[in-house]
């Protein structure tokens, strides 16, 4: 009777969000066993002392040094046979949801992904986000072990400092001719010109703007509040505004002090790139948009009347 | 070379959702039905590879009857023919449920490629395709945004996580899941909808599939931040906002 969570570390550091992971297994109840998988990671599972977690295994096999889903697949799931957790927890990253809904169908089980909270009623309870957050699900794995991925900021990552966690070596068995893909060296494309980090004040529009020719009614917003112009990411994929003014997992990540989240819904993606803002006003009008729960001010009504009606109200203020 | 699109038929985004009396799920009968927009895009790129190589674009679609509409929407904008998987109105197959309909199927058809979105905009869980893919013993690639076939294989771009992206190749046949916004998405022609309704669309009934999980109930979010609201005339909306902005939040 043991959960096993799946820490993500890249470059020799941890994703924070593993933690997070950690954190939700602590709520599951049952002791916590961990894995990492990678090449020198002594400093890591020093770095984890003090977490709540009883042993670390370590999967260093060298076909493991670039990942491929198949290869991670393999490896995990013999961890898997060997220690026979009653729950698997991932951090729900891109890489976690490249090869964990493959390793748990080898298990006949489905990934209930992207979990924003754990209860325990009668059995495990996932409560799991629909419709981009506007609907949630209180969903039961129907077998074991349940495979879990944790939505980023739902959990509050748990904290080092205590006594050193004990790893230990997993040997895996990986015959080469498994690995059906062969992975190129990860690339950036073209140097970002556009550094929304530092702004102090942001205009973000999204969908709700309809329109290419709409957007100078944000744009006037922006000139007038002296404001960044960013977007979520479907007016950056429409190309109506430049990648690098794209706020969202895929884009920036900003903390202004005010952050108008125009014609924007809030789906998470867009939301982890901005919760950190110190006010968010958002302007949808959507009742529902989940946005609104990220809101500190919001206003439901149509955006091409209130956009330029603010535009106005603090042109007079002004002057 | 043969693609199979695999597409679902989701509500109509921005829907007003209303939970039915039990709270099991949604009160679906007020609901419109659309092309899941993530199988838009990829419907779009197998379809552009056709254009560039030749070859057949079949469409596949699980759920009830009222997914026709989907297929031949598909069909109009230039997929060849369909396959309707029909089933019980009633079913909420999640991820893995869907995977082992739809896994049956694509054996028989026997393609290079399947391309899917990277989700689905109702339950999802992004997983699909990845499942389709162990059960078929197919390789695989997620959030796809670029294909490159070479041969027997084919070089994909994918994207990572903070503006990072990089090459696969990966051997076929492959399911790949595709990334929205990659390209712009065709409308069907006058012509396209003519022509659809002479291509095939083949109807098979599937027995149920076990799933991987169990909904118990289904509510809407409540807000949990103290956000206020503000709604009414624009004008009297905006200075309220302004005002706050100044001499509550004091961030202006």
């Amino acid at each position: 009777m043991s959960t096993l969570v799946v820490l993500e570390q890249r470059g020799a550091k941890w994703s924070r969000i593993s933690f997070e992971a950690l954190a939700a297994a602590t709520q599951i109840g049952d002791p916590i066993e961990a894995v990492v998988i990678g090449r020198d990671v002594t400093g890591l599972v020093e770095e984890a002392a003090g977490h709540p977690v009883q042993k670390i295994f370590v999967l260093s096999d060298e076909r493991l040094a670039e990942y491929t889903p198949d290869a991670y697949t393999i490896s995990l799931e013999q961890l898997i046979k060997a220690r026979s957790p009653k729950s698997v927890v991932f951090p729900h990253t891109y890489q976690v949801r490249d090869y964990a809904p493959k390793l748990a169908a080898r298990f006949g089980q489905v990934l209930l992904s992207d979990v924003v909270n754990v209860k325990k009623e009668d059995g495990l309870v996932f409560v799991r986000q629909l419709f981009q957050g506007k609907l949630n699900a209180e969903v039961k794995a129907a077998g074991e072990p349940a495979f879990v991925s944790i939505q980023s900021g739902a959990f509050r990552a748990t904290e080092p400092g205590g006594n050193k966690v004990p790893a230990e070596d997993f040997p895996v068995t990986i015959d080469p001719a498994q690995i059906r893909s062969k992975p190129e060296a990860p690339f950036r494309e073209g140097a970002r010109s556009v550094d929304l980090s530092a702004a102090e004040l942001i205009v973000a529009v999204g969908r709700g703007i309809k329109e290419k020719e709409n957007l100078r009614i944000v744009e006037e917003l922006a000139e007038v509040l002296g404001a960044e112009l960013a977007a979520s990411r479907p007016i950056c994929d429409n190309g109506w505004l430049p990648m690098e003014r794209q706020v969202g997992s895929s884009g920036q990540t900003v903390t202004p002090k005010v952050y108008f989240a125009v014609g924007i819904s809030g789906a998470i993606q867009h939301l982890v790139g901005m919760k950190g803002s110190k006010t968010v006003v958002a302007i949808n009008k959507d009742e529902n948009a989940p946005i609104f729960e990220t809101a500190d001010y919001g206003v439901v009504g149509d955006l091409f009347e209130v956009v330029p009606a603010l535009v106005q109200e603090i042109r007079k203020e002004k002057v | 070379m043969k693609i199979i699109v695999c597409v679902k038929q989701v509500p109509v985004r921005d829907s007003a959702l209303r939970l039915d009396s039990e709270g099991k799920w949604l009160d679906e009968s007020d609901l419109s039905w659309e092309m899941n927009e993530p199988d838009a895009y990829a419907l779009e790129e197998a379809l552009q590879l056709k254009e560039k190589l030749g070859g057949d674009v079949v469409v596949l679609c699980a759920g009830p009857p009222r997914v026709q509409t989907t297929i031949r929407e598909a069909l109009a904008k230039g997929a060849d023919r369909g396959i309707h998987i029909e089933t019980e109105d009633k079913e909420r197959p999640d991820a893995l449920a869907t995977a082992r309909r739809l896994a049956d199927v694509v054996r028989a058809d026997a393609p290079d490629l399947v391309l899917t979105g990277l989700q689905s905009d109702d339950l999802g869980y992004g997983q699909t395709g990845v499942i389709l893919a162990e059960l078929l013993g197919f390789s695989h690639a997620t959030i796809v945004m670029d294909i490159e076939p070479q041969g027997s294989a084919v070089r994909v771009k994918r994207e990572l996580e903070d503006g990072w992206f990089q090459h696969v190749v990966l051997q076929l046949p492959a399911v790949l899941t595709i990334q929205s916004g990659i390209r712009r998405l065709r409308y069907a022609t006058l012509m396209g909808i003519k022509k659809a309704k002479t291509k095939e669309v083949k109807t098979v009934s599937a027995a149920t599939a076990p799933g991987g999980s169990e909904t118990n109930r289904v509510s809407l979010p409540s807000r949990t931040k103290g956000s206020q609201i503000l709604s009414g005339d624009a004008r009297q909306v905006a200075h309220d906002l302004v005002e706050k902005l100044r001499f509550e939040a004091r961030v202006l």
